[in-house]
């Protein structure tokens, strides 16, 4: 039996398991399910659960340890002189066995091998039926257990409360251990890279051209990995969008919470939410092929010299694009203040704007200014539109007219393509990931510090 | 404890005659006019056939009364019926909420404050508001008082808007609990201390009435007397209107009692003749705790 199918065994297993331990749960209770300590169903959960989770635990186990405990057997019965090759050579040798067994082309084939394999299908299936048995029996076992322990009074709505709060406990730590585990994977990486190239160097470099000599006789690669450039154009980029984004955001939030009457909004709002769903690949041959050439033209024309893949377009266009993460969470704080704050000022002759201007905003501007920290992260992220509309120029200038790069550009290129994953050039794309990483947490930090800040001033 | 009953009280001696006189009969239970004194001599504000409507729900119906200059008016009923519609009706703060019309006439000084070339803006400077729940704003305690002055430019100078938040927190009695701490958010203070906070920013814009939506509702009974005490004061210079639950609060602070039943105002009087002889069986019936 594979694993899929005795899964479902399994799971066949524990609904009757379910049955059988609310029927032995009900038939104690003597007709009053007063008399017992637990739910039926609760007895019916502790049951199945008994049934279930050993069985499935061994169930992994089982499957885990298989391959390698035959692997092992197999060696051990291949001749003296096989056994004797060096690792590398020894698990050439299992490759081939393990091709034979699953009737792929193997690159050497003897009368050895092919009695190897055939023992390898063989104990494979004997492992295969261990296995099933020892989980059935297991679960059948477990769970008939469980079932004699049900009394009245047994506590199974504790057991399968502390079981459920296990699982919630499991869950959370898989995403914990998730980002823990990238951490230490890209900082691991990073000091590889920092091997190569110093810290220093790195971070207030203000050149950045991360060719490598591979020959030590080439010419014109002698790598220079200073990551200022990148974070400046990031930066300009980040800075021009966040121009566009939160104005235009705010006052749309501002406009959809206190002027639209409902018909209105209940149109505009998910309009202004589309926004949010096109596909950042769409936004960035949008940025390339038309708000591009368009600043150029106007460029042109004004006498200025725009390059035609500009920090402006890029950042005109993720401003754009992240508009409805201002306008929508605004909206949601504006619409959180109570209705009573409002009164309050109108009570007192205030106008509308007014009232907006000097109490609703900042009231609401711990939310706000979450919202817009919140699109600052989202900013410097951004990949898809910076690669198509930025260029790969690792221009230090401050001017949005010319071409720049940032940051998440440079990781795309270092990546992209065929690389060797041990020379810096490739290494410094988890360096530069590790900085934009901490930068990021940096400034949530910060957000969380600001928001409560101002928790604390006006509730 | 509350004031002598100014003008109306000449003609309770009449009312109790005619009080005497009428049997308790279903017909005068079923009446819905409005007995007592709805009208004073020397009105702040004249209200003539209001109805209030939310949507289809005619929450007010043809109420007519006068509010006295210089005197605090409260106002009771059962809950749901009307008395906070019609306050708010008269510095018209039922216009933020949709759906609401409203008929009828209501004056201030003689203007009808309806009229179409009415600003609201003015009108709710004179005719100031206190809610229910206290509802300071986000600000320091200074910023909540001088909010109202710097909208309106009543102040030309910082010290002169100084000299405002003084007077104004220490006609609600709340200066000398505060003055050290001006610059701390509003919103820090215990509840009875917001409600005077909020009550000291009315008096800020130098309002001729005040509107009172169950002010001490949320507040303990300590906070609530010194709520009580304020409003005994600001009698003598403000005219207060007063929607309260409590019938010993309406004995304590007005000078003449409303009535409402069900949108319909039954009975106006002056305080001590409405706690002691009303007229309306209703009135009675709510009075003596039979039902609301």
């Amino acid at each position: 039996m594979g694993s899929p199918s005795l899964i479902l065994a399994l799971l066949g297993l524990s609904s009757v398991s379910y049955y059988l331990g609310w029927r032995r749960s009900i038939s104690l209770a003597q007709g009053a399910v007063r008399n017992l300590h637990s739910l039926p169903g609760y007895h019916g959960l502790y049951t199945a659960l008994w049934a279930a989770v050993p069985a499935l635990l061994l169930l992994c186990i089982g499957v885990t340890l298989k391959g390698p405990i035959v692997t092992s057997i197999v060696v051990s019965d291949l001749p003296a002189e096989v056994q004797s090759l060096p690792p590398e050579r020894l698990n050439l040798v299992i490759n081939d066995i393990r091709n034979l067994a699953s009737g792929n082309i193997a690159s050497r084939k003897s009368p050895a091998m092919v009695a190897a394999a055939d023992r390898y299908v063989r104990l494979q299936g004997y492992a295969a039926i261990a296995v099933t048995v020892a989980v059935l029996v297991l679960g059948v076992f477990c769970g008939a257990i469980a079932w004699r322990t049900i009394q009245p009074g047994k506590r199974a709505r504790n057991a399968v409360e502390r079981t459920i709060l296990g699982f919630l406990m499991a869950s959370s730590t898989i995403a914990i251990l998730t980002t823990v585990g990238i951490v230490l994977s890209v900082l691991f990486e990073s000091l590889r890279f920092f091997q190569a190239v110093p810290v220093t160097d790195f971070i207030f470099g203000t050149e950045w051209s991360p060719q490598m000599a591979i020959r030590a006789d080439q010419v014109g690669a002698s790598g220079a990995f200073g990551a200022i450039p990148l974070f400046a154009g990031t930066l300009l980029i980040s800075f021009i969008a966040m121009v566009v984004a939160v104005p235009v955001g705010l006052m749309s939030a501002i406009y959809l919470a206190e002027y639209a009457r409902p018909r209105v909004r209940a149109v505009v709002k998910p309009l202004l939410e589309v926004l949010a769903g096109i596909p950042t690949v769409v936004y960035g041959f949008f940025a390339a092929l038309t708000v591009a050439p368009f600043m150029r033209g106007m460029g042109e024309s004004l006498g200025l010299d725009v390059a035609s893949e500009s920090a402006m377009a890029a950042g005109l266009v993720m401003g754009v694009m992240i508009i409805p993460f201002v306008s929508s969470l605004s909206d949601d704080v504006i619409n959180a203040v109570p209705q009573a704050m409002r009164d309050g000022a109108y009570a007192l002759g205030s106008t509308r704007s007014e009232t907006i201007k000097k109490v609703v905003i900042p009231a609401a501007l711990p939310g706000i200014v979450g919202g817009v920290l919140l699109a600052v992260s989202r900013a410097i992220g951004e990949t898809m539109i910076v690669v198509m509309a930025a260029g790969l120029a690792a221009n230090l200038t401050a001017n949005p007219l010319k071409a720049v790069t940032t940051v998440t550009v440079q990781i795309v290129t270092l990546l992209t393509g065929d690389q060797e994953f041990d020379s810096p050039k490739t290494l410094a794309a988890f360096a530069l990931g590790l900085v934009l990483f901490v930068v990021t947490l940096g400034l949530n930090v910060i957000a969380l510090q600001v928001v409560r800040k101002y928790r604390e001033q006006y509730e | 404890m509350a004031h002598q009953p100014g003008v109306a009280v000449m003609e309770a001696g009449a009312l109790e005659f005619r009080a005497a006189e009428v049997e308790d009969t279903d017909e005068r239970r079923e009446s819905r006019e409005t007995v007592g004194t709805p009208f004073a001599d020397d009105p702040r504000m004249t209200c003539r056939d209001v109805n209030v409507y939310y949507g289809d729900n005619h929450a007010i119906k043809n109420v007519s009364l006068d509010i006295g200059r210089e005197q605090v008016l409260a106002m009771i009923g059962p809950s749901g019926c009307g008395k906070s519609t019609f306050l708010r009706a008269l510095n018209r703060m039922n216009d933020t909420i949709d759906g609401c019309r409203m008929t009828g006439e209501i004056r201030l000084d003689g203007q009808d404050i309806y009229a179409k070339d009415m600003d609201v803006v003015p009108l709710r400077a004179l005719v100031g508001m206190v809610f229910q729940k206290p509802n300071p704003f986000p600000k320091s305690i200074f910023d909540n008082i001088a909010y109202g002055v710097r909208i309106h430019g009543l102040a030309e100078s910082k010290s002169e808007i100084e000299g405002i938040v003084e007077h104004s927190l220490k006609r609600a009695g709340l200066w000398e609990e505060v003055n050290d701490r001006l610059d701390q958010p509003g919103t820090g203070l215990s509840g009875g201390q917001q409600q005077r906070l909020c009550i000291a920013r009315t008096i800020a814009v130098s309002p001729e009435v005040i509107l009172m939506d169950e002010p001490c509702s949320a507040l303990d009974p300590i906070a609530t007397a010194k709520v009580e005490d304020l409003i005994n004061e600001l009698g003598q210079d403000y005219t207060i209107a007063i929607v309260t639950h409590s019938m010993q609060q309406a004995a304590r602070v007005s000078q003449r009692t409303a009535y409402f039943h069900l949108g319909d105002l039954l009975e106006v009087g002056p305080t001590d003749q409405i706690f002691t002889n009303p007229i309306h069986p209703l009135t009675e019936d709510y009075i003596t705790g039979r039902f609301g």
